[in-house]
């Protein structure tokens, strides 16, 4: 995949729907496009952190650490991101996450978000809303669980 | 001279807090400790008296003269050049005198006057002083004519004027080489005495004014030490001569130019006394200059982080000031002195010129007597002035000399004995260290220890704690002798701890401290460096070199240095357990082990390379592994994390340039950006028709890079990282491509497309994606890579080492010579993965040992700054276990490492130590780490205050249950 084609595919992700293109193709250029076989770990909860990831291809599965042992909370697939919250708050990886077939990634580092962010608000935006929207949905299987309960 | 031991000197033990029993100090009646025997006041009466004897002993001073110190070490020689100056006179007298004859007789024919011939080479005996008119001849001589005469006289002087040139030839050279040989000798007498310095006195010294002094300051002496003796003598006579002719002449005018002369060589060394005292000065200011600027250099992060460099500037500037006047001052004493000297060296021929005339005048003298004394006069001030400089540079010299004896005589010297070279293998060091009443004082105030009896088994596993200031580290020092106590004994098996000889303790006692010094050689030199206390085996030379050898060492005797071989195999196999240099190795991985530094050399192995020449057996096992670990890649755990090299291949995660020279780089030539520019690389490219092709793409990527680029900061660290082009770079850049409006490369001037070239040089079309080189640019850049190889001009075969998978690359690394590929970019934990493959690969060869052997080799630094702290550390320990000593003292030296770490190291000692009935002295610098230990000791305040098994102690409480649990 050379940088055009891959400019097109981060177009089409949603918190980078607002940069410019050259921006993209910026992005693009310096970020590290970092791929991972089905089974192996992105990322390991506990482990400390400084990179998000923005899935470009592939399905990669939650798993949480649990008194009973790892359970599988949710699943990732094309143009979702993680790790951010190891960026924003500077805490360890809140989740594992592992790849369930092979898994193509875009790598970003700490200071190239920040310069992202002050650079195109509109990408703060679009990340608030996702991240409201899996607040949602935390909250939705929190009422089911109780519910059962 | 020793004095026997009193009996009741032996050591026994002293209660803490009793006060020092009379004789303990005499106890060391060695030179070596004279700190031991400091001129403390408070030491009891009657001691003073002896251990001031001792330490005009212990002080084992240098000659204070330097005439003595040259006569005593050149005599013969001197006495040899004095015997050639005395011969050489009899030509010189020759050379003066023949000319006179050739002139008179030869040409102008005097003797010949009443004779055709006149007999030539008389021997003959003139015995008339003695007895009236006898005369025996021996020889009636050759008759020769005029012209005979004139030829054979011609050549006699011709041949007196060769001997006389040939006389002055040996005389100097001679007089060269006594010089040097006593330079030498008094260069090597004084790093000597560096090496025998009690270890307190380097925190007075200076480490640059040493290394000045040894240097710089000795050196004008080598010059004056071949005229020492022979100058005065040579011109005193020449001087003695001319007054001699002069008394002849008339008493009165020689009378008054010998108190002319006295009143010269009186008053002038007066005028240049001050000069001397300057040129003390000068040299002291310029000694601590030199030491200030080593200082800052040592301190330079200080300053910085401090901002204090303008303090420093003042200070220097302060020096140099002081410096200025000193010199300005000596400026104008030394002319002052050279003017009152010309003043008086014409005072002479005034008052022979007056006394003379009036004497001639009145009818005293002739005319002719008083010209003759002028003209011997004219043979007197030159020799009489060179023997006034000549006193001048001895003052001088001698001056210079005692500036620097005086600082290499500290009191408290260790004894040569100490540090004789070993015959043999050392001895043993004995079972029982006893201290008793052993006190160390700081400048004789705060005592660091106090009256600290201790018995320790050398052989048992004994641990120290107590706070920071309860001096634990401090007994740790005495222990390793590197601090001298100041009173107190500590005896060995009954005899003096102070009296062995250092190589027993550096081969029986090993210490590591806090810190460790490294030398700038290799990991390997390093770790071996506490083995080297012997020749074991002299060195192999062919007959020519050790002839060559002989004669060296025979000069070296000459000017007192031994004659000690370093390129001998110094290391000591036996202590570190091996038989000899073939199985060292398993020893050295061993001790690496157990301070856990293996594998830190073997990734320095894997990044180091090694010549195929020098190691062909590992060149072939590294192939080997290259196979295998080809083997493993095909399998599809690690499927697509390495692009292995194949020449017909084009490797996309290599640049175009490494595309293009498909080697490795040795020298400059091809290295880094030189390819670019390289002119073979040039002539391929255009043979190729690939130059077009690469300014094309460097046009692409220049567009490219003012697309993404233009927008940012010129200080954006994305630039420095990434782009092909720098942000000063970048708008003349934008500006070409402006003016280029869209067309094509031919568009583009000459000059610019040279630059454009070599953009893509650096290329690498995996990373960078431009999408710039497909399946033809590939196969053309093939095509270049082949022409390449096949048209390499002969000289420059070795600037590239080709890469070829059937053979060794002795300019890459092991790890690239094993991969024999790239690592493909943005396959997660693919250099992880892959290394640890190539571990895997490596032991199951067994190649584990001779990667890290490969490692050892690595060069650690000045004081190994190229290992990071934690390393230098460890192979400061490993160097000290190497050597199996009977007794290991670690004093606090794991405190840099994390807590588990430094449990797993001491366990690892313990372990070797405990199986091999080793003893262990462990200062710890947590106090739990002591609970392994057979015995603890407890101190406080440079006090013992508990000693016994940890379990005992336990049972107790006290200072060692709260050191524990503060822990």
């Amino acid at each position: 995949m050379n940088l055009n084609e891959e400019v097109e595919l981060l177009k089409g992700v949603p918190i980078f729907s607002k940069v410019e293109q050259a921006k993209l193709k910026l992005l693009a250029f310096t970020s590290e496009r970092v791929n991972f076989a089905a089974g192996q770990e992105v990322c390991h909860q506990g482990d400390p952190g400084d990179t998000m990831y923005v899935i470009l291809g592939g399905v990669a599965d939650v798993l949480i650490d649990t008194a009973t042992g790892q359970i599988a909370v949710a699943e990732m697939q094309r143009n979702s991101f993680f790790g951010e919250i190891a960026i924003l708050c500077d805490v360890p990886r809140t989740a594992t996450i592992k790849a369930r077939e092979p898994l193509s990634t875009l790598k970003i580092t700490k200071d190239m978000f920040y310069r992202l962010v002050a650079e195109f608000p509109q990408m703060a935006v679009e990340i608030m809303r996702e991240l409201a929207h899996r607040l949602e949905d935390t909250n939705e299987k929190l009422r089911a669980a109780t519910k059962a309960a | 001279m020793r004095l026997p031991l009193p009996k009741r000197l032996l050591p026994r033990p002293v209660k803490s807090g009793q006060i020092m029993p009379q004789g303990t100090v005499a106890a060391n009646p060695t030179g070596f400790p004279a700190a031991f025997c400091p001129k403390k006041p408070n030491v009891i009466k009657g001691l003073i008296a002896y251990t001031g004897g001792k330490i005009a002993l212990a002080r084992e001073s240098m000659e204070r003269s330097l005439f003595s110190y040259i006569w005593r070490h050149s005599r013969p020689e001197q006495v040899v050049i004095l015997a050639l100056v005395v011969l050489a006179q009899v030509f010189y007298f020759l050379s003066l005198t023949v000319p006179k004859d050739v002139i008179n007789n030869g040409i102008q024919g005097n003797a010949f006057k009443n004779s055709q011939t006149i007999p030539f080479l008389v021997w003959e005996l003139d015995l008339s002083a003695i007895l009236p008119g006898k005369v025996i001849r021996f020889f009636d001589g050759f008759q020769v004519d005029q012209m005979q005469y004139l030829v054979v006289m011609s050549f006699v002087f011709l041949g007196a004027v060769i001997v006389n040139g040939l006389f002055k030839k040996t005389i100097n050279t001679q007089k060269g080489r006594m010089g040097e040989r006593m330079l030498r000798r008094l260069r090597y007498e004084l790093y000597d005495r560096i090496l025998r310095f009690p270890p307190a006195h380097f925190r007075k010294v200076k480490q640059a004014e040493l290394a000045t002094m040894i240097k710089d300051e000795v050196e004008p002496l080598g010059g004056f030490i071949g005229d020492a003796f022979v100058q005065p003598m040579f011109l005193g006579g020449q001087a003695l001569t001319a007054i001699i002719f002069i008394m002849l002449q008339s008493w009165t005018l020689g009378i008054i130019v010998i108190v002319l002369l006295g009143a010269q060589m009186v008053i002038i060394p007066r005028l240049r006394k001050p000069v001397l005292v300057l040129g003390r000065q000068r040299q002291i200011t310029a000694r601590q200059l030199a030491g200030r600027i080593a200082e800052t250099a040592d301190g330079v992060n200080e300053i910085h982080i401090h901002g204090a460099a303008n303090y420093e500037r003042a200070d220097i500037a302060e020096r140099l000031g002081r410096i200025f006047k000193i010199r300005f001052d000596l400026y104008q004493k030394k002319f002052a002195a050279k003017f009152w000297n010309n003043i008086l060296s014409q005072a002479t021929p005034f008052a022979i010129y007056l006394v003379g005339g009036y004497f001639a005048i009145t009818g005293h003298m002739d005319v002719g007597a008083v010209v003759g004394v002028l003209l011997a006069y004219k043979d007197l001030p030159s020799p009489i002035k060179e023997l006034i400089d000549w006193d001048q540079q001895r003052q001088d010299v001698q001056i210079k000399y005692e500036q620097v004896i005086d600082q290499f005589q500290p009191e408290g010297m260790m004894p040569p004995e100490l540090q004789a070279v070993p015959d043999g293998p050392p001895p043993e060091l004995g079972k029982e260290l006893a201290l008793a009443g052993v006190v160390v004082t700081e400048d004789g105030r705060v005592k660091q220890l106090d009256n600290v009896s201790l018995t320790l088994l050398t052989a048992a596993r004994c641990a120290v704690i107590g706070g920071s200031n309860s001096g634990k580290d401090v007994l740790g020092q005495v222990l390793a002798r590197q601090i001298l106590p100041t009173s107190g004994s500590i005896r060995i098996d009954g005899k003096d701890f102070f009296q062995l000889p250092e190589y027993v303790l550096g081969a029986r006692v090993s210490y590591i401290g806090q810190d460790t010094y490294l030398f700038p050689l290799s990991v390997r030199e390093n770790l071996l460096f506490g083995l080297k206390l012997r020749p074991i085996a002299p060195a192999t030379y062919d007959d020519v070199a050790r002839a060559e050898r002989e004669s060296f060492w025979k000069e070296s005797e000459r000017s007192g240095n031994p004659a000690l071989d370093p390129n001998a195999d110094w290391v000591d196999y036996e202590l570190a357990g091996a038989t000899g240099p073939a199985d060292l190795l398993p020893c050295v991985v061993t001790v690496l082990k157990q301070v856990e530094l293996d594998e830190d050399i073997y990734s320095l192995g894997l990044r180091g390379t090694v010549e195929a020449a020098a190691r062909p057996d590992l060149a072939e096992k590294i192939l080997k592994a290259r196979h295998a670990l080809r083997e493993q890649l095909k399998g599809g755990t690690y499927a697509g994390l390495v692009e292995p090299f194949d020449k017909d291949d084009y490797i996309r995660n290599l640049s175009v340039a490494e595309n293009l020279l498909f080697g490795t780089a040795v020298g400059k030539q091809f290295d880094g950006d030189n390819i670019a520019a390289d002119p073979y690389v040039r002539s391929v490219l255009q043979a190729t028709g690939l130059d077009l092709d690469l300014q094309r793409m460097g046009l692409s990527i220049a567009e490219t890079m003012v697309e993404l680029f233009s927008g940012l900061s010129p200080d954006n660290p994305l630039f420095e990282q990434y782009s092909f082009i720098s942000a000063d770079e970048l708008p003349n850049v934008r500006l070409l491509l402006q003016r280029l409006g869209g067309k094509g490369i031919e568009a583009v001037p000459e000059a610019d497309r040279t630059r454009l070239m070599t953009l893509p040089f650096r290329y690498i079309e995996a990373r960078h994606r431009l999408g710039l080189i497909d399946a033809d640019m590939e196969e053309r850049i093939l095509q270049a890579r082949r022409s390449f190889a096949e048209g390499l001009p002969e000289s420059l075969k070795n600037a590239v080492e080709f890469y070829d998978f059937g053979r060794y690359n002795s300019a890459a690394t092991l790890q690239d010579n094993i991969l024999f590929g790239r690592l493909v970019y943005g396959q997660a934990q693919a250099g992880e993965r892959i290394g640890t493959l190539i571990s895997e690969v490596l032991d199951e060869l067994g190649l584990r040992d001779s990667v890290i052997e490969v490692g050892l080799e690595y060069n650690v630094g000045v004081g190994g700054k190229r290992l990071p702290a934690t390393q230098r550390q460890k192979l400061g320990i490993a160097r000290a276990l190497i050597k199996r000593p009977q007794l290991l003292v670690v004093n606090e030296a794991v405190a840099m490492f994390d807590g588990r770490t430094q449990d797993r190291i001491r366990d690892n000692i313990l372990a070797t130590a405990s199986e091999c009935g080793r003893g262990v002295v462990w200062i710890a610098n947590r106090a739990n780490q002591a609970e392994p230990f057979e015995q603890v000791v407890v101190m406080q305040g440079g006090r013992v205050t508990a000693q016994g098994a940890p379990s005992d102690l336990a049972a107790k409480g006290g200072l060692y249950a709260e050191l524990l649990a503060s822990a």
